[in-house]
Protein backbone atom coordinates (compact mmCIF):
# COMPACT_ATOMS: atom_id res chain seq x y z
CA UNK A 1 0.00 0.00 0.00
CA UNK A 2 1.31 3.67 -0.89
CA UNK A 3 1.46 5.81 1.63
CA UNK A 4 -1.41 8.95 1.43
CA UNK A 5 1.89 11.38 1.23
CA UNK A 6 3.15 9.94 -1.68
CA UNK A 7 -0.17 9.89 -3.34
CA UNK A 8 -1.05 13.46 -2.53
CA UNK A 9 2.53 14.32 -3.81
CA UNK A 10 1.77 11.90 -7.08
CA UNK A 11 -1.49 13.54 -7.79
CA UNK A 12 0.37 17.22 -8.02
CA UNK A 13 2.93 16.04 -10.05
CA UNK A 14 0.85 14.37 -12.19
CA UNK A 15 -1.10 17.17 -12.82
CA UNK A 16 1.47 19.71 -13.19
CA UNK A 17 3.19 17.88 -15.93
CA UNK A 18 -0.29 18.06 -17.81
CA UNK A 19 -0.92 20.91 -17.15
CA UNK A 20 1.98 22.21 -18.56
CA UNK A 21 1.35 21.05 -22.23
CA UNK A 22 -2.13 22.16 -22.00
CA UNK A 23 -0.83 26.15 -20.90
CA UNK A 24 2.45 26.08 -23.65
CA UNK A 25 0.06 25.18 -25.99
CA UNK A 26 -2.70 27.78 -24.95
CA UNK A 27 0.72 30.58 -25.46
CA UNK A 28 1.97 29.14 -28.55
CA UNK A 29 -1.47 29.62 -30.10
CA UNK A 30 -1.96 32.75 -29.60
CA UNK A 31 1.03 33.35 -32.25
CA UNK A 32 0.23 30.95 -34.42
CA UNK A 33 -2.60 31.85 -37.15
CA UNK A 34 -5.10 29.45 -39.00
CA UNK A 35 -4.09 30.00 -42.44
CA UNK A 36 -0.40 29.66 -41.19
CA UNK A 37 1.61 26.40 -42.39
CA UNK A 38 2.99 25.97 -38.70
CA UNK A 39 -1.24 25.48 -37.43
CA UNK A 40 -1.43 22.98 -40.74
CA UNK A 41 1.65 21.02 -39.33
CA UNK A 42 0.63 20.73 -35.66
CA UNK A 43 -2.94 19.99 -36.97
CA UNK A 44 -1.33 17.17 -38.26
CA UNK A 45 0.81 16.20 -35.54
CA UNK A 46 -1.94 16.49 -33.29
CA UNK A 47 -4.03 13.63 -35.16
CA UNK A 48 -1.14 11.67 -35.80
CA UNK A 49 -0.12 12.03 -31.64
CA UNK A 50 -3.58 10.79 -31.09
CA UNK A 51 -3.83 7.67 -33.70
CA UNK A 52 -0.38 6.87 -31.97
CA UNK A 53 -1.51 6.98 -28.79
CA UNK A 54 -4.98 4.39 -30.32
CA UNK A 55 -3.18 2.18 -32.15
CA UNK A 56 -0.99 1.81 -28.94
CA UNK A 57 -4.06 1.39 -26.31
CA UNK A 58 -5.56 -1.40 -28.89
CA UNK A 59 -2.02 -3.39 -29.63
CA UNK A 60 -0.27 -2.90 -25.90
CA UNK A 61 -3.05 -1.51 -23.97
CA UNK A 62 -2.35 -0.63 -19.94
CA UNK A 63 -4.22 -2.07 -17.28
CA UNK A 64 -6.85 -4.50 -17.36
CA UNK A 65 -7.54 -4.80 -21.15
CA UNK A 66 -4.01 -6.49 -21.44
CA UNK A 67 -5.79 -9.61 -20.33
CA UNK A 68 -8.26 -9.65 -22.95
CA UNK A 69 -6.85 -11.27 -26.41
CA UNK A 70 -5.44 -9.15 -29.48
CA UNK A 71 -7.20 -10.82 -31.71
CA UNK A 72 -11.02 -10.24 -29.98
CA UNK A 73 -9.71 -6.12 -29.61
CA UNK A 74 -9.41 -5.99 -32.93
CA UNK A 75 -12.29 -8.20 -33.91
CA UNK A 76 -14.26 -5.72 -31.28
CA UNK A 77 -12.69 -2.55 -32.79
CA UNK A 78 -13.14 -3.27 -36.71
CA UNK A 79 -17.40 -4.38 -35.68
CA UNK A 80 -17.64 -1.46 -34.05
CA UNK A 81 -15.79 0.91 -36.56
CA UNK A 82 -18.22 -1.13 -39.40
CA UNK A 83 -21.56 -0.27 -36.81
CA UNK A 84 -20.89 3.86 -36.79
CA UNK A 85 -19.81 3.64 -40.32
CA UNK A 86 -23.61 1.84 -41.14
CA UNK A 87 -25.39 3.74 -37.87
CA UNK A 88 -24.41 6.65 -39.65
CA UNK A 89 -22.30 8.61 -37.47
CA UNK A 90 -24.34 6.78 -34.54
CA UNK A 91 -21.61 6.94 -31.41
CA UNK A 92 -23.75 5.50 -28.48
CA UNK A 93 -24.54 2.30 -30.18
CA UNK A 94 -21.02 1.14 -31.08
CA UNK A 95 -19.75 1.84 -27.86
CA UNK A 96 -21.99 -0.05 -26.02
CA UNK A 97 -21.67 -2.62 -28.25
CA UNK A 98 -17.88 -2.51 -27.73
CA UNK A 99 -18.32 -3.55 -24.15
CA UNK A 100 -20.96 -6.64 -24.34
CA UNK A 101 -18.91 -8.08 -27.45
CA UNK A 102 -15.51 -8.28 -25.86
CA UNK A 103 -17.50 -9.76 -23.33
CA UNK A 104 -18.92 -12.26 -24.93
CA UNK A 105 -16.06 -12.97 -27.04
CA UNK A 106 -13.35 -13.42 -23.93
CA UNK A 107 -16.18 -15.74 -22.79
CA UNK A 108 -17.21 -18.01 -25.22
CA UNK B 1 -18.65 37.60 -19.72
CA UNK B 2 -19.86 34.04 -20.87
CA UNK B 3 -22.20 33.90 -23.81
CA UNK B 4 -25.00 31.29 -21.97
CA UNK B 5 -26.77 30.54 -25.15
CA UNK B 6 -23.26 29.18 -26.61
CA UNK B 7 -22.01 27.88 -23.52
CA UNK B 8 -24.84 25.67 -23.03
CA UNK B 9 -24.60 25.09 -26.53
CA UNK B 10 -21.67 23.50 -25.80
CA UNK B 11 -22.49 21.59 -22.71
CA UNK B 12 -25.34 20.21 -24.94
CA UNK B 13 -22.52 18.06 -26.68
CA UNK B 14 -23.28 15.62 -23.90
CA UNK B 15 -26.62 14.45 -25.38
CA UNK B 16 -27.91 12.64 -27.95
CA UNK B 17 -26.79 9.78 -30.53
CA UNK B 18 -22.97 11.58 -30.30
CA UNK B 19 -22.72 11.60 -27.44
CA UNK B 20 -19.26 11.28 -25.02
CA UNK B 21 -21.16 10.44 -21.68
CA UNK B 22 -20.54 6.63 -22.06
CA UNK B 23 -16.93 6.63 -23.21
CA UNK B 24 -16.35 8.84 -20.97
CA UNK B 25 -18.43 7.36 -18.01
CA UNK B 26 -16.45 3.52 -18.88
CA UNK B 27 -13.10 4.71 -18.74
CA UNK B 28 -13.74 7.03 -15.87
CA UNK B 29 -15.40 4.97 -13.71
CA UNK B 30 -12.72 1.78 -14.43
CA UNK B 31 -10.30 4.59 -13.43
CA UNK B 32 -12.39 4.89 -10.21
CA UNK B 33 -11.70 1.56 -9.27
CA UNK B 34 -8.43 0.80 -10.59
CA UNK B 35 -7.04 4.04 -7.93
CA UNK B 36 -9.21 2.10 -5.40
CA UNK B 37 -6.60 -0.85 -6.24
CA UNK B 38 -3.62 1.20 -5.82
CA UNK B 39 -4.67 2.77 -2.31
CA UNK B 40 -6.21 6.01 -2.90
CA UNK B 41 -9.07 7.51 -1.14
CA UNK B 42 -12.30 8.33 -2.42
CA UNK B 43 -10.62 11.98 -2.24
CA UNK B 44 -8.16 11.71 -3.80
CA UNK B 45 -9.27 9.84 -6.68
CA UNK B 46 -11.81 12.59 -7.33
CA UNK B 47 -8.68 15.34 -6.84
CA UNK B 48 -6.84 13.44 -9.69
CA UNK B 49 -9.73 13.63 -12.09
CA UNK B 50 -10.52 17.13 -11.32
CA UNK B 51 -6.69 18.27 -11.16
CA UNK B 52 -5.04 15.84 -13.96
CA UNK B 53 -8.42 14.88 -16.12
CA UNK B 54 -6.20 13.11 -18.43
CA UNK B 55 -6.61 9.54 -18.62
CA UNK B 56 -3.59 7.72 -19.92
CA UNK B 57 -1.65 9.95 -17.52
CA UNK B 58 -3.72 8.96 -14.49
CA UNK B 59 -3.13 5.32 -15.53
CA UNK B 60 0.47 5.74 -15.35
CA UNK B 61 0.68 7.60 -12.31
CA UNK B 62 -1.48 4.94 -10.75
CA UNK B 63 0.58 2.06 -12.30
CA UNK B 64 3.92 3.70 -11.69
CA UNK B 65 2.43 4.36 -7.47
CA UNK B 66 1.74 0.11 -7.25
CA UNK B 67 5.37 -0.17 -8.81
CA UNK B 68 7.19 2.06 -6.61
CA UNK B 69 8.21 4.49 -9.06
CA UNK B 70 10.14 7.76 -7.64
CA UNK B 71 8.14 11.18 -8.28
CA UNK B 72 10.37 12.85 -10.74
CA UNK B 73 9.97 9.17 -12.90
CA UNK B 74 5.96 9.67 -12.77
CA UNK B 75 6.43 13.40 -13.39
CA UNK B 76 8.71 12.47 -16.64
CA UNK B 77 6.65 9.47 -17.79
CA UNK B 78 3.22 11.72 -17.42
CA UNK B 79 4.78 14.46 -19.32
CA UNK B 80 6.04 12.50 -22.13
CA UNK B 81 2.50 10.68 -22.09
CA UNK B 82 0.61 13.72 -22.27
CA UNK B 83 2.62 15.66 -24.18
CA UNK B 84 0.53 15.05 -27.20
CA UNK B 85 -1.97 17.90 -25.27
CA UNK B 86 0.77 20.47 -26.60
CA UNK B 87 0.26 19.43 -30.17
CA UNK B 88 -3.24 19.40 -29.49
CA UNK B 89 -3.90 22.31 -28.00
CA UNK B 90 -2.46 24.10 -30.80
CA UNK B 91 -4.18 22.91 -33.30
CA UNK B 92 -7.49 24.10 -31.66
CA UNK B 93 -6.71 27.17 -29.76
CA UNK B 94 -6.23 29.23 -32.59
CA UNK B 95 -9.35 28.22 -33.96
CA UNK B 96 -11.54 29.65 -31.33
CA UNK B 97 -9.29 32.90 -30.85
CA UNK B 98 -11.30 36.03 -31.13
CA UNK B 99 -10.00 39.62 -30.04
CA UNK B 100 -12.60 40.61 -28.00
CA UNK B 101 -12.74 37.76 -25.67
CA UNK B 102 -10.38 38.15 -22.30
CA UNK B 103 -7.42 35.98 -22.19
CA UNK B 104 -7.90 34.13 -18.97
CA UNK B 105 -10.45 32.14 -20.89
CA UNK B 106 -8.10 30.84 -22.71
CA UNK B 107 -5.52 30.24 -20.67
CA UNK B 108 -8.16 28.49 -17.95
CA UNK B 109 -10.39 26.54 -20.27
CA UNK B 110 -7.04 24.96 -21.47
CA UNK B 111 -7.16 22.87 -18.56
CA UNK B 112 -10.21 21.39 -19.97
CA UNK B 113 -8.17 19.75 -23.45
CA UNK B 114 -8.57 16.03 -23.46
CA UNK B 115 -8.81 13.41 -26.03
CA UNK B 116 -12.85 13.42 -26.22
CA UNK B 117 -13.42 17.29 -25.57
CA UNK B 118 -10.66 17.96 -28.80
CA UNK B 119 -12.35 15.74 -30.92
CA UNK B 120 -16.12 16.97 -30.19
CA UNK B 121 -14.84 20.28 -30.96
CA UNK B 122 -12.86 20.03 -33.89
CA UNK B 123 -15.99 18.35 -35.09
CA UNK B 124 -18.06 21.28 -33.88
CA UNK B 125 -16.59 24.50 -33.61
CA UNK B 126 -17.75 25.65 -37.42
CA UNK B 127 -21.14 26.07 -36.52
CA UNK B 128 -20.30 28.18 -33.76
CA UNK B 129 -19.68 32.33 -34.55
CA UNK B 130 -16.18 32.65 -34.48
CA UNK B 131 -16.82 35.56 -31.41
CA UNK B 132 -18.08 32.98 -29.23
CA UNK B 133 -16.42 29.72 -30.40
CA UNK B 134 -14.51 30.04 -26.50
CA UNK B 135 -17.77 29.97 -24.82
CA UNK B 136 -18.81 26.80 -26.75
CA UNK B 137 -15.48 25.20 -25.82
CA UNK B 138 -16.07 26.05 -22.17
CA UNK B 139 -19.25 24.47 -22.10
CA UNK B 140 -18.35 21.35 -23.80
CA UNK B 141 -15.17 21.60 -21.38
CA UNK B 142 -17.57 21.97 -18.05
CA UNK B 143 -19.29 18.63 -19.64
CA UNK B 144 -16.72 16.53 -20.24
CA UNK B 145 -14.84 17.53 -17.03
CA UNK B 146 -17.63 17.21 -14.85
CA UNK B 147 -19.02 13.60 -16.13
CA UNK B 148 -14.92 12.49 -15.75
CA UNK B 149 -14.85 13.99 -11.92
CA UNK B 150 -18.10 12.10 -10.95
CA UNK B 151 -17.89 8.87 -12.84
CA UNK B 152 -14.21 8.44 -10.96
CA UNK B 153 -16.40 9.10 -8.21
CA UNK B 154 -18.83 6.05 -9.07
CA UNK B 155 -16.42 4.05 -9.94
CA UNK B 156 -14.29 3.85 -6.96
CA UNK B 157 -17.25 3.41 -5.40
CA UNK B 158 -18.77 0.28 -7.30
CA UNK B 159 -15.30 -0.99 -7.06
CA UNK B 160 -16.39 -3.75 -4.95
CA UNK B 161 -19.08 -4.64 -8.07
CA UNK B 162 -17.36 -4.74 -10.65
CA UNK B 163 -15.79 -7.69 -11.89
CA UNK B 164 -12.72 -7.95 -14.10
CA UNK B 165 -14.76 -9.20 -17.12
CA UNK B 166 -16.97 -5.67 -16.53
CA UNK B 167 -13.22 -3.99 -16.03
CA UNK B 168 -11.89 -5.17 -19.38
CA UNK B 169 -15.48 -4.62 -21.33
CA UNK B 170 -15.49 -1.11 -19.97
CA UNK B 171 -11.72 -0.53 -20.72
CA UNK B 172 -12.26 -1.16 -24.27
CA UNK B 173 -15.58 1.57 -24.49
CA UNK B 174 -12.99 4.29 -24.82
CA UNK B 175 -10.81 3.19 -27.58
CA UNK B 176 -13.14 2.64 -29.64
CA UNK B 177 -15.12 5.55 -29.13
CA UNK B 178 -12.21 7.34 -30.02
CA UNK B 179 -11.37 5.76 -32.96
CA UNK B 180 -14.86 6.06 -34.40
CA UNK B 181 -14.34 9.61 -33.94
CA UNK B 182 -11.22 9.86 -35.90
CA UNK B 183 -13.09 7.75 -38.98
CA UNK B 184 -15.18 10.98 -38.55
CA UNK B 185 -12.58 13.13 -38.47
CA UNK B 186 -10.93 11.84 -42.20
CA UNK B 187 -11.79 14.36 -43.96
CA UNK B 188 -9.16 15.00 -46.24
CA UNK B 189 -5.82 13.02 -47.27
CA UNK B 190 -3.87 15.05 -45.04
CA UNK B 191 -5.79 13.99 -41.92
CA UNK B 192 -6.30 10.80 -42.99
CA UNK B 193 -2.62 9.98 -43.67
CA UNK B 194 -1.61 11.60 -40.03
CA UNK B 195 -4.41 8.83 -38.65
CA UNK B 196 -3.23 6.01 -40.32
CA UNK B 197 0.24 6.46 -40.08
CA UNK B 198 0.00 7.22 -36.50
CA UNK B 199 -2.45 4.33 -35.35
CA UNK B 200 0.73 2.27 -37.50
CA UNK B 201 3.75 4.04 -36.05
CA UNK B 202 2.49 4.23 -32.35
CA UNK B 203 2.60 0.51 -31.53
CA UNK B 204 6.02 -0.39 -34.13
CA UNK B 205 7.85 2.53 -31.68
CA UNK B 206 6.13 1.39 -28.90
CA UNK B 207 8.50 -2.19 -29.23
CA UNK B 208 11.59 0.33 -29.23
CA UNK B 209 11.05 2.86 -26.57
CA UNK B 210 7.82 2.26 -24.38
CA UNK B 211 8.29 5.79 -23.38
CA UNK B 212 8.88 8.03 -26.48
CA UNK B 213 6.91 5.98 -29.13
CA UNK B 214 4.11 8.83 -28.77
CA UNK B 215 6.49 11.16 -29.22
CA UNK B 216 7.99 10.23 -32.31
CA UNK B 217 5.37 8.10 -33.96
CA UNK B 218 3.42 11.64 -33.72
CA UNK B 219 6.09 13.71 -34.88
CA UNK B 220 7.00 11.23 -38.10
CA UNK B 221 3.98 10.01 -39.17
CA UNK B 222 2.29 14.10 -38.75
CA UNK B 223 5.46 15.60 -40.55
CA UNK B 224 4.72 12.95 -43.71
CA UNK B 225 0.99 13.74 -43.46
CA UNK B 226 1.73 17.92 -43.90
CA UNK B 227 4.25 17.11 -46.97
CA UNK B 228 2.93 14.78 -48.84
CA UNK B 229 -1.28 15.45 -47.93
CA UNK B 230 -1.63 18.61 -50.14
CA UNK B 231 -3.97 21.03 -49.14
CA UNK B 232 -4.33 20.86 -45.64
CA UNK B 233 -8.10 21.04 -43.87
CA UNK B 234 -8.80 22.68 -40.06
Amino acid sequence: MVSSQIIIIAIIATSIATFISRFMGALTSEKVSVNSKIFQWFNCVAYSTLAALLGRMIIFPAGVLADSDLIIRLIVLITCIVLFVITKKNLVIPTIISAILLGVLTNY
Amino acid sequence: MINHKIFLQGLKSLKGSRSPAIPLGACFIALGALLKDAGFNLQQSAASSLFTYALPGQLVMAESLLVGASIVNIFIAVWLVNFRLYPMTVSLFPLLDHKSQPKWKYYLSCHFLAVTSWLIAKDGYKKIDKKHRIDFWIGIGIGTWSTAILMTVIGYLSADYLSKDMLIGLAIVNPVYFFCMMIGAMKNLSISIAIIGGTMLGPLIYLISTEWALLFAGLIAGTIAFLFGGKNGK
